[in-house]
């Protein structure tokens, strides 16, 4: 099991909260919320060791296509990068 | 009955998508939600990512206008595994639970990550389903992909009745176990339809094992849920006396 932590700062705050998806084969838990305070912060949770490149490669795209603040919570259970990228836009859809 | 493509599918729908169509229209209120991040302090330890409802959703909701607890088990997480938190969220719900209460299980049993806690959670559990029928319908729907199986089985025989759709399978011990203990000559899991023909909501509904067969539809679901809360309180407290008879007969003191 492996952590990351990825953060950038300001952006415009998500409103509201938002959480989907589950910690099952293939597929990851996605909580989005606005942010305690400025920017935003991604915490990851893999049950994958040795794949933070690709990780944080997936994670800086999803911020510089949406510059937002607002503090998610990945768990992930193996997803490919495909799969975060649209957990990640369905969270912020629910969210923003 | 509806055409199968404009069903809504019980197996298709998340666990929190499920109660919302089972309950009256936007009375469900969830306890505990993901963001209380109430999550298995055990499975980090152990290598295992956790989910933040534990596996769980719990919450009340409306039944034709009933005060119910309402509780469905996610069967992606871990095989729908009962550990300490998950198992205390449906134990609470059920001891508080007004006007009865559904579970929507789809549950391997007993998360061996946590072993003796989960045990204890699954007591728990079956403790408040037998003092919460004594006095209200206690429903368990199994039409999910995992089926009910391991000490939530015992939970699920508990219950007042049992709804089972065609795709819900329901045993105390799953395929795969009796094969590692009786050997591949008493059951092989690698046959599916073996499977099913043995432990299948068909089956099971045709031995009395469970109650109401369903389609894998949750407006047929929702329906069913409602005729067995009204069916149950009617012949409850007779079918309780008859349980103590029949224990009385098979233990003497």
């Amino acid at each position: 099991m492996q952590r990351i932590v990825l953060e950038r700062a300001g952006g415009t705050p998500v409103t509201k909260r938002a959480h989907l998806g589950a910690v099952a084969s293939g597929n990851l838990e996605v909580l989005c919320e606005p942010p305690a305070g400025d920017g935003a912060t991604i915490v990851v949770s893999t049950s994958v060791d040795g794949y933070e490149p690709v990780w944080r490669a997936t994670l800086e795209r999803f911020l510089e296509q949406h510059f937002i603040a607002a503090a998610i919570e990945i768990n992930d259970f193996g997803a490919t990068p495909a799969m975060v990228s649209l957990r990640l836009e369905q969270a912020l859809e629910l969210a923003r | 009955m509806t055409p199968a493509t404009l069903r809504r599918s019980y197996v298709e729908s998340t666990p929190r998508e499920r109660i919302v169509a089972l309950a009256d229209p936007g009375t469900f209120r969830e306890i505990l939600d993901p963001f209380a991040r109430c999550s298995s302090p055990y499975l980090a330890e152990q290598g295992v990512v956790a989910q933040r409802d534990d596996g769980v959703v719990i919450g009340r909701a409306l039944l034709e206008g009933r005060d119910v607890g309402a509780i469905a088990v996610d069967g992606r997480f871990l095989g729908g595994s009962i550990g300490e938190i998950g198992g205390a969220k449906i134990a609470r719900v059920l001891e508080r639970a007004r006007d009865g209460a559904f579970l929507l299980l789809d549950t391997g049993g007993i998360r061996l990550q946590e072993a003796n806690l989960g045990l204890l959670a699954i007591a728990e559990i079956c403790d408040a389903i037998v003092a919460l029928r004594e006095r209200a319908p206690v429903v368990a729907v199994i039409a999910g992909r995992v089926g009910c199986y391991g000490g939530m089985s015992i939970a699920a025989a508990l219950c007042s009745q049992i709804v089972m759709s065609p795709v819900g399978r329901f045993g105390l011990n799953g395929p795969e176990v009796i094969e590692q203990e009786a050997g591949i000559e008493e059951f092989d899991a690698r046959d599916r339809p073996a499977t099913w023909r043995a432990t299948g909501g068909l089956r099971r509904v045709a031995q009395g094992h469970a109650d109401i067969l369903v389609e894998d539809d949750l407006d047929d679901i929702a329906r069913t849920l409602r005729e067995a809360f009204r069916a149950t309180r009617n012949r409850e407290r007779l079918s309780l006396a008859r349980l103590r008879d029949r224990f009385a007969e098979s233990a003497p003191a």
